[in-house]
């Protein structure tokens, strides 16, 4: 066993600093270190230039068109690109459908759509969620009816983040109605410019738009975009949770939001010194950053496993329940470190480039925006409470 | 001992929740929230008309003779109701410091037209490296004359842009974070060399950075004695903290009904959410902090008039630290019992939790206050 990098991982890690000082706008990279929201040439430009390397789908085996990257270069991949300003790699692709493709895919599946995938010139948004079915995503109705070559979709998915940006969305759809709830679904991909999709915003408590309604109504979608079998896709679904529900954790993030937090205690006064000299304040910093360095391992150690062939088993629910209360906690600390200038909204400062000055300090305003949105964290890809119902039953076996 | 109301403030309450209820239903609310002042006057003339203005000052400053649990029965209402009428600078801050500083000659100038409605207020003592200390003072006030010069900037001024006069902390003597040397001003909303810079709160409540560029104030302008005006601003924080708490515990209780409600419609797996004993657990938790949280303040509200101001502060921070912890956990509880649902602007469940969560922020978090307790203690 070994934490200490060798010579070819620190070499490594150094292309990948170059090539992300090299190919990461300013721009972007001043909006994550202020925590404005990305707008959507943030994402792509990015990625496109991600694609172009060779670097976007980085999970991906070198038979697909991946790199065939170990954990420890992943890992590295993750963090140094975390330390360097990027926008997090958009899931959506290169970490869900395109997996569920190349695992379940026919050869002409894989042909059609894992190209556009790596490259990024194809962007995707995930039709899991319904109003009816957050948690209980079994209970989901969206209808697909077989007519010929086509099914004929109908129904309604929700909290669909960046449909308003997608090409394509991948939907668990119901195929039949007969037998367990998880029986009867199947995994449809559907071109979101086929007529009868509607996408509908959703704003969120910061003022942002991120998340959708999507409407389906009377989609006509060819047989051939059909991942697997019908009636099967609840393997492709869990296969998909499960690689999420890793991510999710977003430890390198975290990593960040730690020593930003530190620069702000620094920065911000208080009886004539700053909140850095505040034992009762760095302390609280001092458990938020042990608790990010336990996740991390927790997640080496799934990473691990992987590396020896594994896949990642229901322990990765407890890694998302940790990760989200992590991120929570560090966007309050943040919050409560601005102090009496987190209660003034600046919108503009928040979503646009703009020559708006901030009110206080240039760290004010996206502080408390970001405390309300991260309460999400604990709700998307399947609440805590799912989470630990997750832990109990499949790992403690209560 | 008794904790009942008395018929008087029966009335009181019913007709401050008669009020939340009717005239700010979510959707008023937010329609409310989108004007350009922030405010309706047609409310702030029905508070001036059912005597909520002048309830807690004395008979003889033109008032009706209440005190604190009047003010902590309004403010309560005013948290069911999200109410964004500026109740607190205007007769909590700036009337209660008027009504204990004020001269005669002011009352009658200011106090007297504040409880008929007329007359606005703002307080201005924030600045920029101020966070929650109120000593930490350096805008600057020069004799001038017969008057004085003010010069430098205030931050986070709740309701300056409707308000009639600033109430301003300035510094006329002593060196920084000195409580002595301090001395209240009262400036005219207009005066020459005062400019403003509007905006909304997170919580869609309105406020202003001033800049005070060599505002000149006639010497008659001084709120109470000069130099010593931190005792004056302490106990009307201090007031102003337990008025704060009411409104949280309103928060509270709506935020928990909302929810409440909500997990007993909610159906997943087959069955109301409610019926889930994590979050069974989660609502009692919520219950139990929204108690403690208006016990806590009761007891404040009936001890911020105590002569010793050592007895006021402590029940003031001791409140001020349950609310923060109660109203955190309610807050958050609630957004995440309501799933998505919770994070969105449509739903009054986030507008709740923002409030409760600026309401911790102002005048002294948790953090602060628990700290501010601990060392009252100890030195008693």
């Amino acid at each position: 066993m070994d934490l200490s990098l060798k010579p070819e991982h620190k070499a490594f890690a150094d292309e990948v600093r170059a090539f992300a000082r090299e190919n990461l706008s300013p721009a972007t990279r001043e909006k994550t270190f202020s925590g404005k929201h990305y707008d959507r040439d943030d994402h792509m430009v990015w990625q496109k230039a991600l694609g172009k390397k060779g670097w976007l789908a980085y999970t991906w085996p070198k038979k697909y068109g991946g790199p065939g990257w170990d954990v420890t270069q992943r890992f590295l991949f993750e963090n140094v690109l975390a330390e360097e300003g990027a926008p997090r790699i958009l899931p959506f692709g290169p970490k869900m459908v395109g997996p569920v493709i190349y695992t379940f895919g026919t050869e002409a599946q894989k042909e059609r759509f894992l190209p556009g995938i790596r490259s990024s010139e194809v962007s995707w948004c995930q039709g899991y969620s319904e109003p009816g079915a957050g948690s209980d995503l079994a209970n989901l109705r969206t209808r697909a009816v077989r007519e010929g070559d086509h099914y004929i979709v109908n129904g309604q998915k929700t909290w669909t983040s960046f449909a308003h940006w997608g090409d394509w969305i991948f939907c668990l759809v119901r195929t039949n109605t007969d037998g367990k709830p998880q029986e009867g679904i199947s995994f449809l991909l559907i071109d979101m410019k086929t007529p009868g999709v509607t996408v509908r915003p959703i704003i969120m408590t910061d003022g942002a738009h991120h998340v959708n309604d999507v409407f389906l109504d009377n989609v006509k979608v060819p047989v051939e975009n059909l991942i697997g079998k019908e009636n099967e896709g609840w393997t492709c679904a869990k296969f998909l949770l499960a690689n999420e529900r890793l991510g999710i954790a977003e430890v390198p993030s975290s990593k960040r939001g730690v020593s930003v937090l530190r620069k702000i205690a620094r920065m911000e006064p208080q009886d004539g010194r700053t909140l850095a000299d505040d034992p009762a304040f760095t302390a609280q910093i001092a458990d938020i950053d042990l608790q990010v360095q336990a996740l991390e391992m927790s997640e080496l150690r799934v990473l691990s496993t992987m590396a020896q062939g594994g896949a990642p088993g229901p322990e990765v629910s407890s890694l998302k329940v940790r990760g989200s209360e992590i991120q929570q906690r560090i966007a309050e600390l943040t919050m409560e470190a601005v102090g009496e200038y987190a209660q003034p909204y600046q919108p503009g400062m928040l979503f646009h480039d703009t020559n708006e000055t901030p009110i206080g300090p240039d760290h004010a305003p996206p502080a408390a925006p970001r405390y309300f949105n991260m309460r999400k964290t604990s709700i998307y890809g399947g609440s805590t409470e799912i989470q630990k119902n997750i832990v109990s039953k499949m790992v403690l076996g209560l | 001992m008794d904790l009942s109301l008395s018929d008087e403030q029966k009335q009181l309450q019913e007709s401050a929740e008669r009020f939340a209820r009717e005239k700010y239903t979510f959707d008023n609310r937010r329609k409310i929230a989108a004007t350009e002042r922030g405010w309706l006057p047609e409310n702030w003339a029905q508070f001036a008309e059912l005597g909520w203005l002048g309830m807690a000052f004395s008979e003889e400053d033109g008032g009706y003779g209440g005190g604190p649990i009047e003010t902590m029965i309004v403010m309560e209402q005013f948290g069911k109701g999200l109410v964004l009428e500026p109740f607190l600078p205007t007769v909590v801050l700036g009337g209660g410091m008027i009504a204990r500083a004020g001269s005669a000659a002011q009352k009658e100038a200011l106090l007297a037209p504040m409880i008929e409605g007329k007359k606005q207020f703002a307080f201005a003592w924030l600045e920029r490296q101020s966070r929650y200390n109120l000593a930490d003072v350096s805008l600057k006030a020069t004799k001038e004359g017969n008057g004085w010069s003010l010069s430098g900037h205030k931050g986070v001024v709740y309701n300056a842009a409707s308000a009639d006069n600033i109430i301003v902390l300035a510094r006329t003597a002593g060196s920084a974070r000195e409580p002595k040397g301090l001395t209240l001003f009262v400036v005219d909303a207009k005066a020459k060399g005062l400019s403003r810079r509007d905006y909304p709160t997170q919580d869609s409540l309105r406020a202003s950075e001033l800049t005070f560029d060599k505002v000149s104030v006639v010497a008659d302008a001084v709120l109470g004695k000069v130099d010593d005006a931190f005792p004056t601003v302490e106990e009307a924080v201090d007031r102003a903290i337990v008025a704060l708490c009411a409104e949280a515990t309103g928060c509270m209780d709506a935020i928990n009904a909302a929810t409440l409600d909500y997990i007993k419609t909610r159906k997943q797996f087959g069955v109301a959410i409610g019926k889930f004993q994590v979050l069974q657990h989660r609502m009692v938790d919520c219950f139990t902090n929204a108690q403690e949280a208006r016990s806590m303040t009761l007891m404040a509200s009936l001890k911020i008039d105590d002569k010793d101001p050592t007895v006021r502060a402590k029940a003031a921070s001791g409140a001020k630290v349950q609310i923060g912890k109660s109203g955190k956990f309610c807050g958050q509880s609630a957004v995440q019992m309501h799933g998505g649902m919770g994070v969105t602007d449509e739903l009054s469940v986030s507008h709740y939790f923002k409030r409760l969560t600026m309401i911790d922020l102002m005048f002294g978090n948790q953090q602060h206050h628990l700290t501010r307790y601990s060392n009252l203690a100890m030195a008693a």
